[in-house]
């Protein structure tokens, strides 16, 4: 292979990708543009920026300076074209959808999802007309099977919520292409510091940029990214993005841009018309995050290893769902995958039921039991009363959870002060459940 | 819309407006390996503002099927048989890097139908080194690196893409990876092998406009000058810029190209 120039590294785009220093202050930090709107030099240059004739902002719901840092910054870590930031890791979700399908369409997704999105797609979208077929996600053949005419988008987690299947990206990504749809991925629980969707075939993903990229439990928002290498007008499948469109001015998005159409009309209807934009001191929040990704990322890892190391041997413990553990049903798909780690959310069920349950996060003094994960100090929860509370039993079932089933976010503790908490929290858990 | 030109698909990009045999037409041709959505912002302009527009996928790029064209010349060739499917008589050219010297060829070859030519980040010779046009040949992924590092100023990557939300290596890397095998060698080439640029500039009868960027790594501003003086009553506009310059510097380019093509044509 031949010797290319070079580009810059993770940790160099981490820190500066999407800014240069703000021209009018010389700002180092990037500026936090806290305004609704944009004064224009003249009429004229107004309807060239309303007409996409000239780059630049005019209303915050669609774009901001400070925003769009942030979206440029994370497509750089992925690898994508661009991104959009949004509200929630939920409104990133609901875009991608929003943009791609129209009532009667269908998804094919993993059965192993947060329960948050179980519910959009489970229950919400269908009061919308759109339908979801439900699939263990290693499960290839019921991809395969699930597929319809209607089918317009593949979509699962890198890492499953909460039993940690790894989704066979590259597998799971060819079925889609064969089918002539994109594959959607939830790249929440890796972040592009441990997993790079896009090269291993995935089309879009979304984070919940509360979880990781901010990484301090402050802050709610989403980020939706396109690789651009789907050929939407190829498919035939997406007049949505290869017709013009009465809404948005007959235009034909594909016929502006190949690339970039799934973004511009996910910005151009999708921010205008539902809304669900992200606003700019929550971006600079999340950029505060995303500019140590690359130091927080390997120290989750290496604490959450050491506490996978103790909750496998504790005599309290039945199992921990951690791919890296040679029992795990994806430890393979793992080490081929996640090579840098498989991130710091992960299971375990405990011995004694429900009382020994309770006692366990009662006597927790450094994990906090709360609904979130992906902070910089650790977490706990529950998930059965919980993040998957209006999940059948089921349903339940099938995404891997048991009345027992203890979720834990390791942080950026001392790693001995997160082992000795544990042991103390299941030595209680022993004495009430014996 | 598709046009049929030897045989053959080819699409253009129209700002979703009926071609007007009234108006006054501009043609807009990318560079290698991209396609006509390179030129976004400002072919949408000139469509929205009283100009047919045709901003062109050449073979095998962008939208248009087929093998690529080997040479510069049989571009031009196949530019101004664009213009007869399109049945426009006559039109300014807007061309960049490899589509600068189809629209210089053009404008010698057909002095009646090019009123003018606006050259963006171009240079002659146009040479291509041998690493480059050997990881082409091999369909290497470094010939992408190269093609989207050294399309763009070095600042690039650390920030500020005036396209709110988008990411420019990104768009140059999806665009190139949807080429079929060969098409970046072809085009490549066919900027190497042309051979009659300063011939081609002395014939320009049209006014010719340069838009040339401070900081392009691909054709250096410098690497123009041979052929801006050889153009007769060429202009440069000089912007900060690197190679891409219409998405690095757009609005500045679009003000040297609404200058340039609303000035009236001197009578010939």
């Amino acid at each position: 292979m031949a010797a290319g120039p070079k580009y810059p590294g993770f940790d160099t785009l981490a820190l500066h990708a999407g800014q240069s220093p703000d021209p009018a202050t010389g700002s180092r930090a990037v500026p936090i543009y806290q305004t609704t709107s944009y004064v224009f030099r003249d009429t004229a240059h107004a309807a060239s920026l309303f007409n996409m004739e000239r780059a630049g902002h005019v209303y915050s719901r669609i774009s901001n300076p400070t925003v769009a840092v942030l979206e440029e910054r994370i497509a750089a870590l992925e690898g994508g074209v661009g991104a959009i930031a949004t509200a929630s890791g939920q409104a990133a979700l609901h875009l991608a959808i929003a943009t791609l399908m129209d009532a009667g369409c269908h998804i094919v997704a993993s059965s192993s999802l947060y329960g948050g999105s179980h519910n959009l797609l489970g229950y919400t979208l269908k009061r919308f007309g759109l339908d979801t077929t439900f699939v263990r996600p290693g499960d290839l053949d019921a991809w395969k099977r699930s597929i319809g005419p209607s089918t317009r988008l593949l979509f699962g987690e890198t890492l499953g919520n909460p039993g940690l299947d790894v989704l066979d990206i590259p597998a799971v990504a060819a079925i889609a292409h064969d089918a002539g749809v994109p594959l959607l991925v939830d790249a929440t629980f890796t972040t592009p510091y441990l997993m790079k969707p896009f090269e291993l075939g995935a089309d879009l993903l979304y984070h919940s940029a509360t979880k990781f990229l901010g990484g301090h439990g402050t802050t709610i928002g989403g980020v939706l990214v396109d690789s651009g290498r789907f050929e939407w007008g190829k498919s035939g499948k997406f007049a949505q993005l290869s017709e013009p469109y009465a809404g948005f001015h007959g235009m034909d998005f594909e016929d502006e841009s190949g690339t970039r159409a799934f973004l511009l009309r996910a910005r151009r209807e999708g921010l205008r018309d539902f809304g669900a934009c992200m606003a700019p001191m929550t971006a600079f929040q999340i950029l505060q995050g995303v500019e140590t990704l690359h130091l927080r990322m390997p120290r989750h890892v290496e604490n959450t290893r050491k506490v996978v190391q103790f909750l496998a041997a504790h005599a309290m413990v039945e199992t921990v769902l951690y791919p890296e553990l040679p029992g795990h049903p994806d430890h393979e798909l793992c080490k081929r995958l996640l090579p840098r780690g498989a991130g710091a959310v992960f299971s375990f069920n405990l011995k004694g039921g429900r009382p020994a349950g309770r006692a366990f996060i009662e006597a927790l003094r450094v994990f906090s039991h709360l609904a979130n994960v992906g902070d910089a100090k650790s977490l706990v929860i529950h998930p059965a009363t919980t993040t998957h509370y209006r999940m059948s039993d089921e349903d339940l079932k099938k995404a891997g959870i048991t009345a027992g089933t203890v979720r834990l976010s390791i942080g950026l503790e001392d790693p001995q002060d997160l082992v000795e908490d544990l042991d103390r929290a299941l030595a209680a858990a022993r004495r009430a459940g014996a | 819309m598709l046009l049929e030109v030897n045989g053959a698909k080819a699409f253009a990009y129209t700002a979703a407006h009926e071609l007007d045999p009234q108006k006054p037409t501009v043609v807009f041709l990318h560079g290698a390996g991209l396609d006509h959505s390179w030129f976004g912002l400002q072919s949408r302009y000139f469509g929205y503002h009283g100009h047919n527009v045709l901003a062109l996928d050449f073979p095998g790029h962008g939208r248009s099927p087929g093998p690529p064209l080997a040479t510069v010349e049989q571009m031009a060739s196949w530019v101004l048989q664009a213009l007869d499917a399109a049945r426009i008589r006559s039109a300014s050219l807007v061309g960049h890097s490899m589509g600068s010297l189809v629209a210089l060829e053009c404008a010698a070859r057909s002095p009646q139908r090019v009123e003018r030519i606006a050259l963006l980040g171009t240079a002659y010779p146009m040479k291509v080194s041998e690493g480059f046009l050997e990881a082409a040949r091999n369909n290497d992924q470094a010939a992408y690196d190269m093609e989207t590092i050294w399309g763009h100023a070095p600042k690039v990557p650390l920030g500020g893409n005036p396209n709110p939300g988008m990411w420019m290596y990104g768009d140059s890397l999806a665009r190139l990876a949807r080429l079929a095998p060969g098409v970046l060698h072809a085009a490549l080439k066919a900027c190497n092998d042309y051979a009659s640029g300063l011939e081609s500039a002395a014939k320009v009868k049209c006014p010719a406009l340069f838009i040339l960027g401070d900081r392009d790594q691909m054709t250096p501003r410098k690497a123009a000058g041979e052929l801006v003086a050889a153009v007769p009553g060429a202009r440069t506009v000089a912007l900060p810029s690197g190679h891409s310059i219409m998405a690095e510097a757009p609005d500045a380019t679009l003000d040297a190209l609404i200058d340039f093509i609303a000035a009236p044509v001197p009578a010939k």
